[in-house]
């Protein structure tokens, strides 16, 4: 057996994560600019053309969802990208992607908020990714990328997991492991899943026609429509619950984090282990389903939680609510494109443990 | 025994939800005859609103999906991107195409994507009730406007064809009407023509319709009609407003 080493290449993670969606076959991209995501629209630009597939830059936020709808209408595996605001106005076509059961792939490189907010990385779209967004009742997974690897793993697992359960996939990266350089592995023999096609839209020769729509208005339609996204809903939670546990056994202080505040989480419990205080850290991947199982077995008397997170306090809910006052749940945050440092994570494991 | 007229095979069986003197129905059916004639039906995707004709999928026999108030456009660009072979068009009334989808509707013009769009223009909201609609000419009571259209509070009627025809991208312009039958033979030739520009890869075509409101309008069906050749059409003049072919 032979076995063939994939060489690195330095890269940054806005760029990692367009490569992942030309290997998992993206055969359409639509976007529009907006900082910090802007070499995501720049790279497709040149690299889908080359490959003769689509690249279109849209109006708004809004046509380059629906363009995205319309291409999945067809069978086509489609994605966008944006970043916090842009996202808000995608969110109309995410709740309309939920409803028709369509794949997507929908990128938030987030930035600071509310409003226009600034450019620099946040985690503030935690809340609205993972508990709805868009209107009605829906659930979508959500992937969080916490290195350049990841922003290419992640994009590439993100089409796979919209097209197994029909359903849009979030990654929700943010605006520092967007623009950061590290080397990461590609892997250009990474084959996509390829899933039965039958309700796609693309004439209806030798067939009935097909629709496809969320509108349902007899009498207890959608009330069973939405009966039967919540099994698929269940069935993604019993599946695709993803994250990272490391040092957990034996910790007094487990430390909670996400995305790139996980990297400093992780940088702080090492130095905290350095100096024999027993922590550990777990690392949600996918931020919905939540690894709450994980959580729920890890919160036991005498052991503490530290949420860290780039926002005034998101996740650490979900935390608690797996912990269920198991064990206390504390949190260090900062919202609005702010970041703790390594130092301020280890004052806070000085007072905890 | 020859047949000389039927359903076409690109209406479903299906009756129609439409209230009684719609234009909907008749325009349903020119496009189900012009799918029919230029033998496209297999191949043929279409764009539901929402509004009047949220429903379509019920109606027409071939592919049709939904798409999210005003969007059409951008979900017609998706489709017809990924399959260029296919023929794909929108069928939107003002609300949908000339208020809330105005973005969407000049971009995919002026991108001069090559698809078909039907534009109904009853000058009010029907689905909701009779609302005002970016159509609704001066003067026009509405449930929005109860006192008439008064330009110095509403703004002015929304001519989509006039303002369509500045844009170097867009191929076929054309506002008709289905309030007599001369009218609806006017009708369904644009209607054919700006399907046959798709399928010969010409470009963006668009073809207003002027259609009847009864119900929402308050009147019968009789002076429906009539109201569209006394009013409606002293605002939106019907004609071709641009020819690229």
């Amino acid at each position: 057996m032979t076995s063939i080493i994939m060489p690195k290449v330095l890269m940054k993670g806005n760029i990692a994560l367009c490569e992942g969606a030309i290997q998992a076959g993206c055969a359409a991209y639509f976007g529009y600019p907006i900082t910090p995501q802007n070499e995501v629209p720049a790279h497709m630009s040149k690299r889908m053309v080359e490959l003769g597939r689509i690249f279109l830059q849209a109006e708004s936020e809004l046509a380059a969802v629906n363009m995205v709808l319309g291409a999945s209408v067809t069978g086509a595996r489609a994605m966008t990208s944006s970043s916090s605001p842009g996202i808000s106005l995608k969110q109309e076509g995410i709740s309309y992607l939920a409803g028709c059961e369509l794949p997507a792939v929908i990128v938030n490189v987030q930035r600071g908020g509310p409003g226009l907010g600034n450019i620099a990385g946040s985690q503030a779209d935690y809340f609205q990714t993972t508990k709805g967004g868009g209107h009605g009742d829906y659930r979508m997974i959500v992937l969080s990328p916490h290195s350049v690897q990841e922003m290419y793993d992640h994009a590439f697992e993100a089409f796979d997991l919209a097209q197994k359960y029909r359903s849009p996939v979030m990654v929700l990266a943010d605006g520092v492991v967007g623009q950061m350089m590290e080397p990461l592995t590609l892997d250009p023999t990474r084959k996509p899943v390829v899933s039965q096609k039958d309700w796609v839209l693309d004439g209806c020769k030798g067939r009935a026609p097909r629709f496809i729509r969320s509108l349902l208005m007899g009498e207890g339609e959608l009330e069973r429509h939405n009966w039967n996204l919540k099994k698929k809903f269940d069935l993604i939670t019993e599946n695709e619950v993803r994250y990272e546990a490391l040092h957990i056994e034996d910790a007094d202080l487990v430390l909670v984090a996400f995305g790139v505040s996980a990297r400093i989480a992780k940088a702080a419990m090492r130095s905290a282990r350095a100096s024999g205080k027993k922590v550990g850290v777990i690392r949600p991947i996918t931020l919905w389903p939540f690894p709450e199982k994980i959580i729920a077995e890890t919160a036991r008397s005498g052991r503490k939680f530290l949420v860290v997170e780039m926002n005034m306090g998101q996740m650490v809910e979900d935390v608690q609510r797996a912990a269920n006052g198991r064990c206390p749940v504390e949190f260090l945050g900062h919202p609005g494109g702010g970041m703790s440092s390594e130092e301020e994570v280890l004052l806070q494991i000085e007072r905890l443990t | 025994m020859k047949k000389i007229l039927g359903k076409p095979e690109s209406l479903k069986p299906t009756p129609h939800l439409y209230c009684a003197g719609c234009g909907h129905g008749i325009i349903h059916r020119l496009v189900a005859e012009t799918v029919d004639e230029l033998g496209i039906r297999e191949r043929t995707i279409g764009i539901a609103p929402v509004g009047c004709a949220v429903f379509a999928y019920d109606y027409f026999n071939f592919d049709v999906t939904e798409a999210p108030h005003g969007r059409p456009p951008a979900v017609a660009t998706g489709i017809k991107r990924v399959l260029p072979d296919r023929i794909v068009f929108t069928y939107q009334g003002d609300g949908d195409l000339a208020a809330i989808g105005t973005a969407e509707t000049i971009h995919a013009a002026n991108r001069g994507e090559n698809i078909t769009v039907i534009f109904v223009n009853n000058a009010n909201y029907g689905m909701t009730g009779g609302q005002m609609a970016p159509t609704t000419i001066i003067g026009q009571k509405t449930t929005t406007t109860p006192f008439g259209r008064d330009a110095k509070r509403e703004g002015y009627p929304m001519k989509v064809c006039e303002l369509l025809s500045s844009l170097e991208g867009v191929t076929y312009l054309e506002r008709v009407a289905v309030n007599n039958p001369k009218n609806i033979i006017i009708a369904k030739k644009a209607i054919k023509k700006a399907f046959q520009n798709q399928v010969e890869g010409k470009g963006y075509s668009l073809v207003e319709v002027l259609s009847q409101c009864p119900v929402d309008w308050g009147m019968t069906p009789k002076d429906a009609v009539t109201w569209v050749d006394t009013h409606l059409m002293k605002t939106f003049p019907l004609g071709v407003y641009k020819d690229r072919t």
